[in-house]
C-alpha cells in the first residue's frame, strides 16, 4: 500500500478522471469544473446588472460542491498521502526550466521561484500569475469549458466542437510554453 | 489531480515540451474510459442513481468560440500551469499564490460575461 504516498501513475490518475465524470454523469450532473468560475462571479453579484451571470446558482450548488471536494483533496493528498512531493520530470526539462531561471525544477511540486509565500513580494511574479489566471478564465468561458468540460467531457462524447477547443488548448499552451514564457517569468 | 501530479505545473510545462508520456497517459486513458462509458450509458440507456435517464446535452455546434476561447485558455494554461480544477487542488494543498490565480480567473470569467456581445461566436 506504500504506493499511495508516492506519485500516482498515469494509469491510476487517468481512470479517477474518468470515475468522477461517471459518478457525476450518474447523478444526473456533469463533468467540467469552469463553470464554477460563472457561478462565483454570480455569487459576487455579477448577475445584477449582466445577463450572463443572472441565473440561479444555487442550481450549480452541486459544482460548487465538487470544488470544496477538490480544495479538500488537495489538502489530504499534500499533507496525509505524500511523503515527498517532488515532481521527478525529464532531465531535459529540468535543463531547460533551469535556464529560465526556475532553479527548483526537479525538486519540488511547483515552481518556488512562482508558488512560494515569496512570490507575494515579487511584482513580476504576481503579474505572470494573474494574467495566467485572467487567460483561462477568459479563455474557457469563451470556450465553453476547460479541461474537463472539453477534453474529458466533450471528447468522450465524441464532440467535434470539443476537438476544436482541445485543439485550441493545445496551440495555445505550445505558443506560450515554446515562445512567450521566457519573456513572462 | 495532485497525487497524480496533473496538479503541478512542472508536469505542465513537462507535457508541452513533448517530454514525457505521463500527462497524455492521464488524460489519453480518461478519454478512453469515457468515451466507453458514455457509449454504454447510450447504448444500454443506463438510468442515474436516483432512476433518471442520463441525458447527455450535446453541445453548440459552432467553431470560432471554441477555437479562439481555446487558444486563449492554453495560453493561460501554459502559464500559470493550472486549469480550473487544479488551481482549486492546489489551494487546498496550502500553495497560496494560487489563490491569485483562481480571482484572476474569475475576474476574466467576469470581463468575458461582460463584453461576450461583442465577440464573435
Amino acid at each position: 500500500m506504500n504506493w499511495i504516498f508516492e506519485p500516482w501513475p498515469w494509469y491510476i490518475g487517468g481512470p479517477m478522471i474518468a470515475l468522477v465524470m461517471m459518478l457525476l454523469l450518474f447523478s444526473g450532473k456533469s463533468f467540467g469544473v469552469s463553470s464554477n468560475l460563472r457561478t462565483l462571479c454570480t455569487l459576487c453579484g455579477a448577475g445584477k446588472n449582466t445577463d450572463f451571470f443572472d441565473f440561479d446558482w444555487k442550481s450549480q450548488r452541486w459544482n460548487l460542491l465538487m470544488v470544496l471536494g477538490a480544495i479538500i483533496g488537495g489538502w489530504i493528498a499534500m499533507n496525509w498521502l505524500t511523503l515527498d512531493a517532488t515532481v521527478h520530470i525529464h532531465p531535459d526539462t529540468i535543463a531547460k526550466l533551469k535556464d529560465l531561471k526556475i532553479t527548483s525544477a526537479g525538486s519540488a511540486y511547483l515552481p518556488e521561484e512562482l508558488f512560494s509565500l515569496h512570490a507575494f513580494t515579487q511584482p513580476k511574479v504576481l503579474a505572470s500569475l494573474a494574467l495566467g489566471g485572467f487567460l483561462v478564465g477568459f479563455g474557457a468561458r469563451y470556450a465553453g469549458g476547460c479541461t474537463s468540460g472539453h477534453a474529458i467531457s466533450g471528447l468522450s462524447n465524441l464532440e467535434l466542437v470539443s476537438l476544436y477547443a482541445v485543439i485550441g488548448f493545445f496551440i495555445g499552451g505550445l505558443l506560450m510554453n515554446h515562445f512567450l514564457l521566457p519573456y513572462l517569468l | 489531480m495532485f497525487k497524480s501530479e496533473a496538479a503541478s505545473w512542472f508536469r505542465i510545462y513537462e507535457m508541452f515540451q513533448f517530454k514525457s508520456f505521463h500527462m497524455y497517459g492521464i488524460i489519453g486513458s480518461a478519454l478512453a474510459l469515457g468515451i466507453l462509458m458514455i457509449q454504454l450509458i447510450k447504448r444500454m440507456k443506463l438510468r442515474s442513481f436516483y432512476g433518471e435517464p442520463i441525458e447527455i446535452i450535446d453541445k453548440d455546434k459552432s467553431f470560432y468560440r471554441y477555437s479562439v476561447g481555446g487558444v486563449i485558455f492554453g495560453l493561460g494554461w501554459g502559464l500559470s500551469g493550472a486549469c480550473p480544477g487544479p488551481m482549486f487542488t492546489l489551494l487546498g494543498a496550502g500553495f497560496l499564490p494560487i489563490l491569485i490565480v483562481i480571482i484572476t480567473a474569475v475576474f476574466g470569467t467576469f470581463v468575458y460575461g461582460k463584453i461576450r456581445h461583442k465577440l464573435p461566436h
